[in-house]
């Protein structure tokens, strides 16, 4: 059990790394909501079942599409400042 | 510089907070059994385990507190929750409806078809989570974003069809306005703010712990038709 929630944990650190470095802000999306889906299953080991529910309906349901939303009105890729 | 300087605001911060936070009693003193307390023990959490079943009926007592004890606070996100739909609802519509036809392909076939068939299945889920929520893990935010989820598949599947917004405004209204009625009918009957006036009933049993169940089905019907309001704002804007 200690060896999965460590898995889960891993995993989440690893997407929210990518999330900060991807430029495609679509990718970035998506890996948020694999960091809230893991943050999730998580809660629910930790006898946090109706945390789990938020975070999985909120935070991975939710938060992506409005996300998704907004990128569909905006860019895509994230612009790179000038270094000055 | 820059970094370095916000480098140290940041351990600062950070050791002002642990250090605070380490001076509190986070339930270390434990109740005993029956949650009565020492007077100048600060111990809340064992209190309301101790008590929550034998005063609210509630089986679950995260609801008897969420509701009950901490009702207020609950009132205080329900408002946010609203502010926040408001403003989005505000920001999106200072730009005029351009009266395009819808440029987006409808969905396939299986798409279409499967989302009829989940979105009744998603919205009794959603219902069963906020009915129940002073019996099993859940309740009324849980419940109502599983709810907007459902909404969102139909935005996604079934392309055209959209949420009336004038229902969607009746529901949120009335669910907040019958929310704070509740709370005050309570101040009325006993004198103080969200009072559990109805009977309790015995705990486990569906009909039981009085205005819990009221109030987290409100709950629900609000925080689904808010959630709902910004998806459907979120996606007439995207079309």
């Amino acid at each position: 059990m200690i060896v999965f929630q460590t898995f889960l944990v891993l995993v989440m650190i690893v997407a929210a790394l990518a999330a900060a470095r991807f430029g495609d802000l679509l990718n970035a999306v998506i890996a948020c909501a694999l960091v809230s889906l893991m943050a999730s299953i998580i809660f629910y080991f930790l006898q946090a079942p109706d945390v789990a529910m938020a975070e999985a309906s909120i935070g991975a349901g939710l938060t992506t599409a409005i996300f998704i939303f907004a990128i569909n009105r905006t860019a895509r890729h994230e612009e790179h400042e000038k270094a000055d | 510089m820059r970094r370095l300087i916000s480098l140290v605001v940041l351990l600062v911060v950070g050791l002002g907070i642990a250090l605070s936070l380490s001076a509190a009693p986070f339930g270390a003193r434990g109740a005993d059994q029956t949650g009565r307390l020492a007077q100048d023990e600060v111990n809340f959490g064992g209190c309301y385990t101790g008590r929550g079943l034998e005063e609210n009926a509630a089986a679950n007592i995260v609801a008897s507190v969420v509701v009950n004890y901490r009702g207020f606070d609950t009132l205080g996100e329900v408002t946010v929750l609203f502010i926040a739909a408001v403003g989005l609802a505000a920001v999106l519509h200072t730009r005029k409806e351009e009266a395009t036809p819808s440029g987006a392909e409808p969905a396939s076939l299986i798409v279409f078809t499967g989302c009829r068939f989940l979105f009744p299945l998603i919205l009794l889920l959603g219902a069963y989570i906020f009915i129940h929520g002073h019996l099993t893990p859940g309740g009324g935010f849980q419940g109502g974003a599983v709810v907007a989820s459902g909404f969102l598949l139909i935005y996604l599947g079934c392309r055209g069809r959209g949420l009336r917004s004038a229902g969607l405004t009746a529901a949120e209204s009335l669910s907040g306005l019958a929310f704070v009625v509740l709370a005050l009918i309570g101040l009325a009957v006993g004198g103080s703010f969200l009072l559990n006036f109805l009977p309790k009933g015995s705990a486990f049993a569906l009909f039981s712990a009085g205005v819990i169940p009221l109030i987290y089905v409100l709950i629900g019907f609000k925080v689904g038709s808010e959630l709902g309001g910004i998806i459907d704002n979120l996606a007439r804007e995207a079309r």
